[in-house]
């Protein structure tokens, strides 16, 4: 279970700050650190093991039918990638703390940042493939927020967008090579299917899964051609890109290559894709950076540079270059995150980050020009820091390979080196040294402690890992190479090799030749700016936005808010669709006899006919309609009875009489007549359509009443488990209180929420505004309506009906389990018998005598209902499993006490306060337009007088 | 005997039916017609009854009865939109 606490617990930490930052900021960044600190200590305890050539193992089963499992490993690059996320992800949590501003919403930042870091651990420690592709659209999608942080500059938002466009397609077509890895090795975990080169490899399938896996790493780690989003992602705050852009998200491509490299690589195509596109990348990405002025950029830059020199020491495949790659990678994470936090703090402090607006920062800010001094140094590759171990190494490896001509390989990585150098010196020579200026945009000096104390220990640990490799990190790069190419790997890591090693030639070549390049720097800017150069954003913006405005304009055509046009377009395709699936099929004629059609049924059907084709007809009188409407109710209710459906029946006859009355009341605020507002061709339009999909669903109908079930249906088992499993002898209550009691339990949920908005929405009504003077107009228009408000007679007769109906009520709850009725029609009763003393009585008089408030009652069934179905976990069933008992108390006969009847108490608590809630938020309404309520509830006692 | 009674009684009901819905078409006024609706209900009562009888179940006495309580109510409700504007006051 550790693996998947490590890997939930930055979850379980995004939730933290949000709530926190009211304690303070100080507060707030220790708690959101603690929790990233407890995850590196947990992973720590699991690192003996790891080292010790073991792969510690969680394994959660979650839809196994469909292979997704949320299966963890953890093994030697687990471990460093894991140990890289939290070691400094806890750094950027210290120089987050102190670099936002107080303007800057700190809780919302590390609620982001704690989401991203959870989704980054969940990437590595994944051993299910299915599981990875999730955290790895989750990195895409928290990275969005983190690069778009700063809402208010457009170009954050712009980076935001490119970034989440570049790195989501690619994550899209990750999917589908992943999809069609796992379909070749039998499996979606990846302890299995790194067990499967040969079969994978031999695969016809083997170069479109490639091709497409590599989209997605490619586009994530910013390689070429799609290197063009990370410097626009460098609008996010300094710690962000010090965390993602630098140490983490980037090197998730990387982490991909380097996990599937034992299946994947030592093919030619692997060798000829991965190889070209790193160095390519390593090359340009060099020589932008070295003509950026801009600090991050530069960076930026140097980055996508350095990772394609990762991606070609990957895409060799030999088993020593993927440990050189293992090196380079801790070696990369340690300077150029301590290199973009101290740019961070040249531009805290000196309010720019401009090169050009830079220099002899050395005086002013000795602490930081060392930390980014011995950082950019070892970026440059220059002994003793640890940059130049890995360039050594990578440099001898590129010596011994040949791309095309012996020679190309060799010269290109060289001549990336000597880049590398060249702009490693810019950043130095150009930001800090020179003389001091006076025309800073502010006058910098050195920050705080806080804000430096975490570049300090990163560049501590490039000196030490600079000055003594093998005791500081030979172990973790044997353990994560030895991971990687799937056999114990000894990496020897030396400052010398010999003055016969090509390696050293080709160092001193580089170093030169940066200097050079730095002595010409003019003369080559000019040069520079002079070539005219595709600019990616432009490139990017007009595919793009041919693209977002075909996706506008069919929108626009399917949805332009119109619901007679959605509705419309909705209903022809699905008509379409079933008319061309029925032409695609052989059909046969019914074989289930037919019911003799009987004068009765004749009649009530030639009813239906009528009431509903008088709706269509004469829909714009809105009374008439509704009195048809009233017929249509009446005929189903019958044809629920006829057809041996007495539940439905019972439900539809309570629902039919509460229908009525709520839209008389809402009828009450509309024109009785609405006019013809569309055009007769359009009329016959959507005729044709109606006609047509009517046609269509009577058609269906007929044809499944006609014809047996193709397959068992399930009714058979519900009839027979109705009583032996939920102890009921009606199927139909058993089934919505027990089999399929998580629905209705949903159901009610919806309906008391749908009550509470009918109510929020008449208090908004209520409140001043136009709806609520419109609300008062109408009152004025009101004239000649009969005096009697409360007639005697009505009065009278609905309290004497009360009590009836309430028993009737009751009666039908009770009888539900096992005969017609149940907890909603026995809710609907009691509505119905309250709101008949609503009419007749009054609002007034009846709220008088109510000490139950709706709401309340809502909660109430909820709450009953949900107290039912979590009591059966105090008995080790699951949720809403329900129980029965039998018992004799005399002198009643023996009668059953079920857990479900609870449960259905819930229910008819839900339904009675949800109707009442929504009559009485309309009646309201009416209450507001000018119609007074008696200010004396009528009472026998008491007659109302006058009016 | 007592199936042609059922018989006949049902084709009764099935007119009566008819010619509430006929009564509903002419109104003149909606008062005739909210009339007309409740009488349908009557009827409707009457059939669900009979055909109970008919089939020998009493499983849908609880239909007609739940008709007879709260049939009523719409037509109320109708009658109080009429006369009042408003059905709950």
């Amino acid at each position: 279970m550790t693996l998947a606490l490590i890997a939930a617990l930055p979850f379980l930490g995004a939730l933290l700050p949000g709530l926190l930052i009211r304690a303070g900021r100080t507060a707030c960044a220790t708690v959101t650190g603690s929790v990233t600190a407890l995850a590196l200590a947990l992973l720590a305890l699991q690192a003996p093991a790891v080292l010790r050539g073991e792969v510690v193992q969680t394994r959660i089963e979650w839809l196994p039918s469909l292979g997704l499992n949320a299966n963890f490993m953890l093994d030697g690059l687990g471990l460093l990638f894991a140990g890289l996320i939290l070691g400094i992800g806890l750094l950027i949590i210290l120089y987050a703390r102190f670099y936002l501003s107080k303007s800057d919403p700190m809780g919302v930042f590390y609620t982001y940042l704690m989401l991203f870091q959870g989704a980054m651990v969940g990437i590595v420690l994944s051993d299910n493939i299915l599981l990875l592709l999730i955290f790895w659209e989750l990195t895409s999608l928290s990275s969005f927020l983190l690069i778009g942080y700063w809402k208010h500059l457009p170009e954050g938002r712009q980076g935001a967008r490119m970034a989440l466009a570049v790195t989501g397609s690619g994550g899209l077509a990750m999917i589908a090579g992943m999809l069609i890895l796992g379909n070749i090795a039998g499996s979606y975990d990846l302890s299995v299917i790194l067990t499967q080169k040969v079969v994978i490899q031999a695969s016809g399938w083997y170069l479109p899964a490639l091709i497409l896996i590599l989209l997605g790493a490619f586009t994530k780690s910013a390689q070429f051609p799609f290197h063009f989003w990370l410097p626009h992602a460098m609008a996010a705050p300094t710690p962000v890109s010090a965390y993602l852009h630098s140490a983490t998200m980037v090197k998730a491509g990387i982490f991909l290559m380097a996990r599937m490299w034992p299946v994947l690589a030592g093919t030619p195509e692997w060798f000829w894709i991965v190889t070209s596109a790193g160095l390519i990348t390593m090359v340009i990405g060099a020589k932008i950076a070295f003509f950026k002025d801009d600090l991050k950029a530069l960076l930026a830059f140097s980055t996508v540079s350095h990772l394609g020199l990762i991606t070609m020491l990957l895409g060799l495949g030999t088993a020593k270059a993927a440990t050189v790659a293992i090196f380079h990678i801790i070696n990369h994470a340690t300077f150029k995150a301590a290199l973009f936090m101290s740019a961070g703090i040249v531009d805290h402090e000196a309010h720019t980050r401009d090169l050009r607006r830079l220099g002899g920062l050395r005086h002013l800010m000795p602490v930081t020009f060392t930390i980014a001094g011995i950082a950019a140094l070892s970026m440059a590759g220059i002994p003793p820091f640890n940059g130049f171990l890995s360039k050594e190494m990578m440099l001898e490896e590129a010596a011994h390979t040949a791309l095309g001509p012996d020679w190309l390989l060799p010269v290109l990585a060289t001549i990336g080196a000597l880049f590398s150098v060249a702009y490693s010196f810019r950043f130095l020579a150009h930001g800090f040294l020179g003389p001091v200026r006076d025309d800073y945009p502010h006058k910098p000096h050195d920050p705080g402690f806080g804000l430096w104390a975490a570049p300090a220990l990163l560049a501590t640990l490039v000196v030490i890992i600079g000055l003594a490799p093998m005791a500081s990190a030979a172990w973790l790069v044997d353990a994560a190479a030895s991971a990687v190419t799937g056999t114990a790997q000894e990496v020897h890591i030396k400052h010398w090799h010999g003055l016969y090693s090509p390696a050293l030639w080709m160092s001193i070549a580089a170093v030169g030749g940066g200097f050079a390049m730095l002595a010409a720097f003019p003369r080559l800017r000019a040069m520079w700016d002079g070539t005219p150069r595709p600019e990616a954003k432009a490139i990017f913006d007009a595919i793009v936005e041919p693209l977002a405005a075909g996706a506008r304009a069919l929108t626009q055509a399917l949805h332009n808010g119109s619901l007679t046009r959605a509705i419309a377009i909705a209903t022809i395709a699905i008509t379409a669709t079933a008319l061309w699936a029925f032409n695609s099929g052989t059909h046969s004629p019914g074989t289930r006899e037919m019911l003799a059609i009987t004068p009765v049924t004749a009649i009530a059907w030639g009813l239906l006919m009528f009431a509903t084709l008088g709706v269509a007809l004469i829909h714009r009188n809105r009374l008439l309609s509704l009195i048809l409407i009233g017929i249509i109710g009446l005929i189903i209710s019958l044809g629920f009875a006829w057809l041996s459906a007495p539940d439905l029946a019972l439900t539809q006859i309570t629902v039919e009489v509460v229908t009525v009355v709520f839209m008389l009341l809402a009828l009450n605020f509309l024109p009785k007549e609405t006019p013809r507002e569309s055009s007769p061709v359009r009329r016959i339009r959507d005729a044709v359509i109606a006609i047509g999909a009517g046609a269509g669903i009577a058609g269906l109908a007929y044809a499944i009443m006609t014809r047996n079930f193709a397959f068992p249906s399930i009714s058979a088992y519900h009839l027979e488990q109705s009583k032996p499993g939920a102890g009921g002898t009606n199927a139909v209550n058993t089934i919505i209180v027990d089999f399929r009691g998580y629905d209705t339990f949903g159901e009610i949920i919806v309906l008391g929420i749908a009550a509470l908005l009918i109510y929020a929405l008449a208090e908004a009504l209520l409140k001043p505004g136009p709806a609520n003077d419109a609300l008062r107009a109408m009152a004025a228009t009101r004239t000649g309506l009969a005096g009697d408000r409360h007639p005697l007679l009505m009065v009278m007769a609905t309290r004497f009906i009360l009590p009836v109906a309430m028993m009737i009520g009751v009666f039908i709850f009770l009888r539900g389990h096992n005969l017609p009725g149940g907890g909603f029609v026995a809710g609907l009763v009691f509505a119905i018998a309250t709101v008949m003393q609503y009419m007749a009585s009054g609002l007034g008089w009846t709220e008088a005598r109510q000490r139950i408030d709706h709401h309340a009652l809502i909660g109430a069934g909820v709450l009953t209902a949900a107290a039912a179905g979590v009591g059966s976990w105090l008995f080790g069933a699951p949720f809403l499993a329900s129980s029965y008992t039998y018992v004799h108390l005399w002198p009643l006969e023996e009668f059953e006490l079920a857990t479900a009847a609870i449960f259905d108490l819930g229910v008819f608590l839900c339904v009675l306060g949800a109707v009442l809630l929504a009559l009485n938020s309309l009646s309201r309404l009416a209450r507001r337009a000018g119609e007074t309520v008696s200010a004396d509830p009528y009472s026998v006692d008491r007659p109302e007088g006058g009016n | 005997m007592i199936t042609y009674a059922l018989a006949f009684a049902l084709v009764c009901f099935g007119l009566g039916l008819i010619l509430n819905l006929w009564r509903l078409i002419l109104g003149p006024t909606v008062a005739d017609r909210v009339l007309a609706l409740d009488t349908m209900v009557v009827n409707v009562i009457a059939i669900i009854v009979l055909y109970g009888i008919q089939t020998g179940l009493g499983i849908n006495f609880e239909a007609a009865m739940l008709f007879a309580m709260t049939g009523f109510v719409g037509t109320v409700a109708f009658c109080k939109f009429l006369l009042r504007g408003s059905v709950i006051e």
